[in-house]
């Protein structure tokens, strides 16, 4: 199913479509990675095609690689009723780059991106109502980010000497426990003292994309 | 506008002039109010009685389900779900099994009984929503009654809940490769005498609401929503069936036993807040027949995958087995690893599409768990659909959408 989308996307799409073709979950979900620049004509000819009418935009969500360049990705679901067909649509940036919004396609978009905003502080270009959605009045930082700890900085509280509200920053009584149950044998693949072994091992399995140790 | 005031003959006739601006003025709606359907603060620009802008404020739930997800196992995430949309709590595992089950490659292996399991339970879980739903729509459109009488419809469905789960709301069911249990021996009758009289309590419903002029007074032609509109507001689930677009996911895109099931998919035609109430009213019927098939079909079996790498041994197994023993103590220590890759799992909520996008980065606990809640998109379009309508229309609007905090707060 996913290459019979791929087949029809590729057909409208003009040859030098900023476009890479992926897929999720082995094979059944055709995901399309695009450059920011290429994001709006592709959401373009998605939703205006007939033959792919991509009308609803279920979702967007933002995903946190911080060790990639560009540490955010920014993932578009797509949703067509006439044709029955999900796609999935990728665009990566950093904290500075703004991303096109979409808003002006889709109407709901707006609160995803001001989600997305307010939980990673993903940019949104020509997006009018930039505001913070799920986090309280004043909040500062970007909690989703995996480099914002869970605990997160500041508590609220009521004083009853002041009689207002007032943050103050976390205090725990007890340290915070994160259990790391995970087996060392399963987490650290290369072992210490193993690494030639290992890589050259793993250069056989995917040639191409793991480099062989040289003797 | 200015108003004269004569001030009574005090001896020194005074005229006063005191302008005011007969302009827009803003309502402060919630948090706190009764048809707020939970923590909806509504700011809402009044011109007289007649809604300017209304601009939800959400988040006042907000527990950072998602953040707290990443910091546990699969397993242990779960619960979590239970707690999103609380009136409809298995439905919201739903996603979040079957987006592990793709990722885990096990989709195919899960066993059949445990496939008709859980259709069975997100229906009676549909029915428990759609209740709540209706009867506290009708209360905010201000009929007591159905609100009397569908909790105590709904405390049957909850003790089936506790039967089977534990639990009548928070039951933590559904689980990657199948449910926790096998339903107790005594589900069926049980199930089956309330089926046996719940048609007449939808006609009895029904005769209080459908017909009723009042309610249709507060609903008829209120909200409207065209199916070009629904579609670009990102609607699902019965408010956009309701527009007259006859999608759902059960039927387009089945999961679990739908594709075997027969039923019929009600579809509304104006897209108002009355078509949305007829549209739950004869899901809960299609529901039924659903139920009545699940408890028909299904045959005695196993309810997980057979994998103990995935779901635990039995209780007998590990008093005997080495084997078992670790197995259970890896599982609800270190859990199961889920390998690489991302996908988007949706199912039909009783609210709309509920979609789970899980990222797994190959351990033990999700690299990324974005839960789309079908409430969310539909709050959204509040302005859209009270602008030029009277405050208590915002109120019908309100419950019309099926709000429940739990999963648009998340």
């Amino acid at each position: 199913m996913a290459d019979a989308l791929e087949a029809l996307i590729r057909s409208v799409l003009p040859g030098d479509a900023p476009v890479r073709y992926g897929r999720n979950h082995r094979g059944h979900e055709l995901r399309l990675a695009v450059t920011r620049e290429g994001l709006l004509p592709l959401m373009l000819t998605l939703r205006d095609t007939p033959a792919l009418d991509f009308a609803l935009l279920m979702d967007i969500c933002g995903v946190d690689w911080p060790d990639r360049p560009e540490r955010f990705e920014v993932v578009y679901n797509l949703l067509s009723v006439t044709a029955n067909q999900r796609v999935t649509v990728v665009v990566t940036t950093d904290g500075e780059q703004p991303v096109p919004t979409v808003a002006p396609l889709w109407p709901s978009a707006t609160w995803y991106e001001r989600e997305a905003w307010d939980m990673y502080g993903i940019v949104f270009a020509g997006q009018p109502d930039l505001r913070r959605l799920l986090t309280d009045y004043g909040f500062e930082g970007h909690p989703l980010r995996k480099d914002f700890p869970l605990t997160g900085f500041v508590e609220v509280r009521y004083d009853e000497v002041e009689k207002r509200v007032v943050r103050e920053p976390v205090k725990l009584q007890q340290d915070f426990r994160e259990f790391d149950f995970l087996s060392p044998w399963e987490a650290m693949t290369t072992l210490p003292g193993d690494e030639k072994v290992h890589l050259n091992r793993l250069a056989d399995e995917a040639p191409g994309r793991i480099e062989a140790p040289k003797p | 506008m200015s108003i004269t005031q004569a001030q009574p003959d005090r001896g020194d006739t005074e005229t006063r002039v005191v302008e005011f601006d007969s302009g827009t003025h803003t309502v402060n709606f919630g948090p706190q109010h009764p048809a707020a359907h939970g923590v909806l603060r509504l700011i809402l620009e009044m011109k007289g009685e007649v809604v300017e802008r209304a601009d939800p404020h959400i988040g006042l739930l907000h527990r950072g389900t998602e953040k707290l997800v990443e910091h546990k196992t699969y397993l242990q995430a779960n619960p979590y779900f239970d707690r999103l949309d609380y009136v409809s709590p298995m439905c919201m595992e739903h996603s979040y099994a079957i987006a592990q089950e793709r990722l885990l490659a096990i989709e195919d292996m899960v066993p059949e009984r445990a496939k008709y399991i859980r259709t069975m339970f997100a229906e009676v879980t549909r029915i428990l929503n759609h209740l709540l739903n209706i009867t506290t729509y009708a209360l905010d459109c201000g009929a007591i009654t159905p609100a009397l009488w569908g909790f105590e419809q709904r405390e049957h469905l909850l003790e089936m809940y506790e039967m089977t789960g534990g639990s009548h709301y928070h039951v933590n069911y559904f689980r990657a490769g199948g449910v926790a249990r096998d339903i107790p021996a005594e589900l069926p009758g049980k199930l089956e005498a309330w089926m046996a009289q719940f048609p007449k309590f939808v006609d009895e419903l029904e005769g209080l609401l459908t017909n009723n002029r009042i309610f249709k007074q507060r609903t008829v032609d209120i909200g409207v929503m065209t199916a070009e509109q629904a579609m670009a507001w990102g609607w699902s689930g019965p408010c956009l069936r309701a527009s007259g677009v006859a999608w759902d996911l059960r039927k387009s895109q089945p999961y679990d036993m739908y594709a075997e099931m027969d039923f019929e998919v009600p579809v509304g035609r104006h897209g108002d807040c009355y078509d949305r109430y007829l549209v739950r009213i004869q899901e809960m019927r299609e529901s039924l027949k659903i139920i009545r098939q699940c408890l028909d079909r299904m045959k005695p079996g196993p309810v997980k995958v057979p994998d103990n790498k995935i779901t635990p041994p039995s209780r007998a197994a590990m008093k005997r087995s080495m084997e078992s023993l670790i197995h259970h103590f890896k599982l609800y220590t270190e859990g199961y690893h889920v390998p690489e890759g991302a996908t988007y799992a949706v199912t039909e909520a009783p609210k709309g599409e509920y979609g789970v996008y899980l990222v797994a980065d190959g351990t033990n606990k999700p690299y990324r768990c974005k839960i789309r809640a079908p409430g969310y998109a539909h709050l959204q379009t509040m302005e859209a659909l009270s602008k030029g309508h009277m405050l208590a229309d915002a109120v019908a609007i309100i419950g019309s959408l099926d709000i429940v905090f739990g999963e648009i707060d998340r």
